[in-house]
């Protein structure tokens, strides 16, 4: 019979020891979101010790923490520039960046932005929850219009971050999100985003039942996964219905999350440019270098 | 690729033996020598000299540049950099310091060594870009929030702006801490004639690698390799160790223990430990005239030097003036100054800011003799001829 | 034939409610922290489709693959995107 992974053997591999059972609380998507990592990982086959995970603070942020590999928990919203210098220091080890809505899109914009202008070879799951969960359920900057937080107690007004379509405008060279729901698609598509040179994003979009859910009439765990199948639509059929749907249709998916690959292109990434930059100064320095200061010996 | 450090490689990039330089410039070739090979920067008058120097040099002995996008991605990319084994620094000034302080608390907490260059402008705020100050003294001891313990060096010429630097990753290797190189503006954009020192000269320390079995490997404790040393061994990322690195309070695997008096204050205590044990080795001061001195000066950086002719012009009137001058102004050499307070009648305290060293002086004093400060803002230099005044000498 | 590490759930349900043939349901006893693990109902259709254990947040489910020489209909699906990878 053909060698199966099944879950308990991704437990012994990948787990780090004594960390678990997760603070997530239950019906959590972060678990999830780590269960298919590790499926994504074994079909790779990647070597653990050259893997290096870096997070910032959240909820999603405490994922490095299960993974048996080297791992660094950093400050709100700088991960990405922390993986920055680990990748500088030593182009061989495959980064993988854990982030969420509010470390990436509110505080880390910035990191976030020219990471994937530069088109830096890291990989960058954000975990979507629509809300600030590990302070308590604050108003994050992707939440939809009119959901209710801590900090927006009267319904949010303010139009949500839509972070795919801006890594899209910046050139990144693999952009996807998905819902936890369906577990193979995520999968496949994470594998693709681990294997691609340059900028790699994935956004999940997770539900959190105990800071989103309960203030926004989606406390029962079943409806808020529910919720998720029924308003997310494929990007292709988004964009389809968008040009050339009627009215009624457009009326019907304008509110949905579009999910799917939005972009998959191979640019160069900065470390390979760096490389080229590097060689070539190698060849000029064969060439006798004309000395500029005139010193008295 | 992975950089190794060539000593042929670069004192051909440096160029002469003999050269007349900036000292910001003096800095980047300090960080060269030192074996750098990440700098990540960001353009602030007066510290954007380094980083042009850096972007210039660095890709020519193999390292990597890169200008982030703030001072914030700066720091956070030279501690990553530096988890990744890399020896690395950053240069900036005043306001830049201030955007960094949350990380140089990460990079203490998680015991990172880094190199921070300050060229020193005046404050608060936007202040006097052009100019130099020493304004950022106490935020280097105190800037970030929690208990811990800093090491700043000040360098009061070029040839100094290099050796401290080359001296500041030394202790940041030995240390596993952070170190400030508190330069100002007056000396970072000062021309003089530096010397680069041969390699035979030198004594460059790197950071001891954890080289034990990986089951009996304990990331956050006292070394495993050497005997009675409160740093641990560096588990540089790539090597299999697996370590989870926190900011979060830890215990000694590096598992969070955020609910735990006891780990945090054995890791607390540890962390500030390690540098005040060393307190005497970290003293690195130069004495001038001291053994009959009614009055001395305590001073560092700049203004050591208008400080060093007022007491020449002194001396040759007859008065008995002293001089003190700290190299490593952090952890501050309390019993030194404590002596010195015995022995004389009266301190002065030049410095480039309403007084900041000064309180640190004043407190080693304990009431032994009279502190005086003579305090100088507005982004020049003190002129021998006002600090003549405070010893009560005509010129 | 599911294996449920017992002290890892966390009694959210998601097995339950997502398997597509509606194999599973609430066991009587609780466990350490006080809500009940999932276990397989008395007459049940489990086809191997591994949906529990790939969406379990804690990875407390697995799915043991009885021996499938014998009907070919009931072959454990490999996920990676409903490809096969391997033949059985």
């Amino acid at each position: 019979m053909v060698e199966v992974n099944t879950a308990e053997k991704l437990n012994k591999k990948f787990l780090r020891e004594g960390m678990w059972p997760t603070i997530f609380c239950n019906g959590c998507g972060h678990g999830v979101v780590l269960e298919y990592t590790f499926w994504a990982l074994e079909e790779l086959g990647w070597d653990m010790d050259k893997v290096v995970f870096a997070s910032g603070i959240g909820c999603s942020s405490r994922l490095p923490g299960y993974i048996n590999a080297d791992g660094l928990h950093t400050t709100h919203g700088r991960a990405i520039a922390f993986a920055t210098g680990i990748k500088a220091a030593n182009p061989d080890l495959k980064l993988v960046v854990f982030t969420g809505d509010g470390d990436c899109a509110g505080i880390g914009g910035n990191h976030f932005i020219h990471a994937a202008r530069r088109n830096i070879d890291m990989t960058v799951i954000m975990i979507n929850n629509f809300i600030y969960g590990m302070t308590g359920g604050q108003l994050a900057p992707t939440a939809p219009l009119g959901s209710i937080a801590t900090t927006a107690p009267y319904g949010n007004i303010e139009p949500p971050f839509d972070i795919c379509n801006l890594a899209k405008a910046l050139g990144a060279n693999y952009v996807a999100r998905w819902t936890v729901n369906h577990p193979y698609q995520p999968i496949k598509s994470l594998k693709s985003a681990l294997e691609k040179k340059g900028f790699s994003l994935v956004e999940f979009l997770a539900p959190c039942p105990t800071a989103f859910g309960r203030r926004n009439k989606l406390g029962d765990i079943k409806k808020h996964w529910e919720w998720y199948d029924n308003n997310s639509i494929l990007i292709e059929d988004y964009e389809r219905i968008m040009n050339y749907g009627t009215e009624k249709e457009k009326e019907s998916i304008k509110h949905m999350f579009p999910i799917g690959v939005f972009q998959d292109i191979e640019e160069p990434g900065f470390f390979e440019r760096y490389e080229n930059l590097l060689n070539r100064l190698m060849e000029k320095s064969k060439k006798p270098i004309v000395k500029k200061a005139v010193v008295r010996k | 690729m992975k950089y190794k450090r060539d000593p042929k490689r670069i004192r051909d990039v440096l160029g002469s033996k003999v050269q007349f330089i900036l000292g910001d410039m003096a800095c980047v070739y300090g960080g060269l020598i030192a074996g750098v090979s990440f700098f990540g920067g960001y353009p602030i008058t007066p510290a954007s000299e380094v980083a042009e120097g850096m972007a210039r040099m660095l890709p020519r002995v193999g390292g990597t540049y890169i200008q982030m996008e703030d001072e914030i991605g700066s720091i956070a990319a030279v501690i990553g950099a530096s988890w990744g084994g890399a020896k690395s620094m950053t240069a900036t000034s005043g306001p830049g310091f201030s955007l960094m302080m949350e990380n140089y608390g990460f990079a203490v907490m998680t015991e990172t060594p880094c190199v921070i260059v300050n060229v020193q402008r005046t404050g608060p705020s936007t202040g006097q870009p052009t100019l130099g100050a020493q304004g950022d003294m106490m935020q280097a001891r105190y800037g970030t929030h929690g208990d811990f313990e800093a090491i700043a060096l000040a360098p009061s010429t070029v040839q100094e702006c290099l050796d401290f630097t080359v001296e500041a990753f030394n202790l940041a290797e030995k240390y596993r801490n952070p170190v400030c190189v508190m330069a100002d503006g007056e000396i970072g954009h000062l021309r003089e004639r530096i010397v680069i020192p041969d390699e035979k000269d030198l004594n460059l320390i790197k950071r001891t690698q954890a080289t034990i079995a990986k089951d009996k490997y304990i990331p956050f404790t006292n070394s495993q390799t050497i005997k009675d040393c409160k740093v641990p061994d560096f588990p540089t990322f790539g090597t299999g160790y697996h370590t989870y690195v926190t900011g979060l309070t830890h215990n000694e695997k590096g598992f969070p223990a955020t609910d735990k008096q006891k780990d945090h204050e054995k890791l607390v205590k540890r962390i500030t430990s390690k540098i005040t044990d060393d307190a005497d080795k970290l003293e690195k001061v130069e004495k001038q005239n001291l053994d009959d001195a009614d009055i001395a000066f305590v001073t560092y950086g700049a203004s050591a030097r208008p400080a060093e002719t007022a007491m020449d012009i002194a001396r040759s009137k007859g008065k008995k003036i002293g001089l003190l001058r700290l190299k490593i102004v952090w952890p501050f050499p309390e019993k030194l100054v404590a002596n010195l307070a015995k022995n004389v009648d009266k301190i002065i305290v030049p410095e480039m800011n309403l007084g900041q060293i000064y309180h640190s002086v004043k407190e080693a004093a304990f009431g032994n003799c009279e502190v005086e400060l003579a305090p100088k803002i507005g982004g020049e230099m003190h002129l021998p001829d006002e600090l003549l005044k405070y010893l009560g000498v005509k010129n | 034939m599911i294996e449920v590490k017992e002290d890892w759930c966390k009694g959210c349900n998601i097995c339950i409610e997502r398997c597509p043939v509606d194999a599973l349901e609430q066991s009587e006893t609780l466990n350490k922290r006080g809500v009940r693990p999932p276990k397989l109902k008395k007459n049940n259709e489990c086809n191997y489709c591994r949906l529990c254990e790939l969406l379990c947040p804690d990875m407390a489910i697995t799915v043991i693959p009885e021996d499938i020489n014998k009907d070919e209909k009931k072959s454990l699906l490999i996920p990676v995107g409903g490809r096969k990878q391997n033949e059985i």
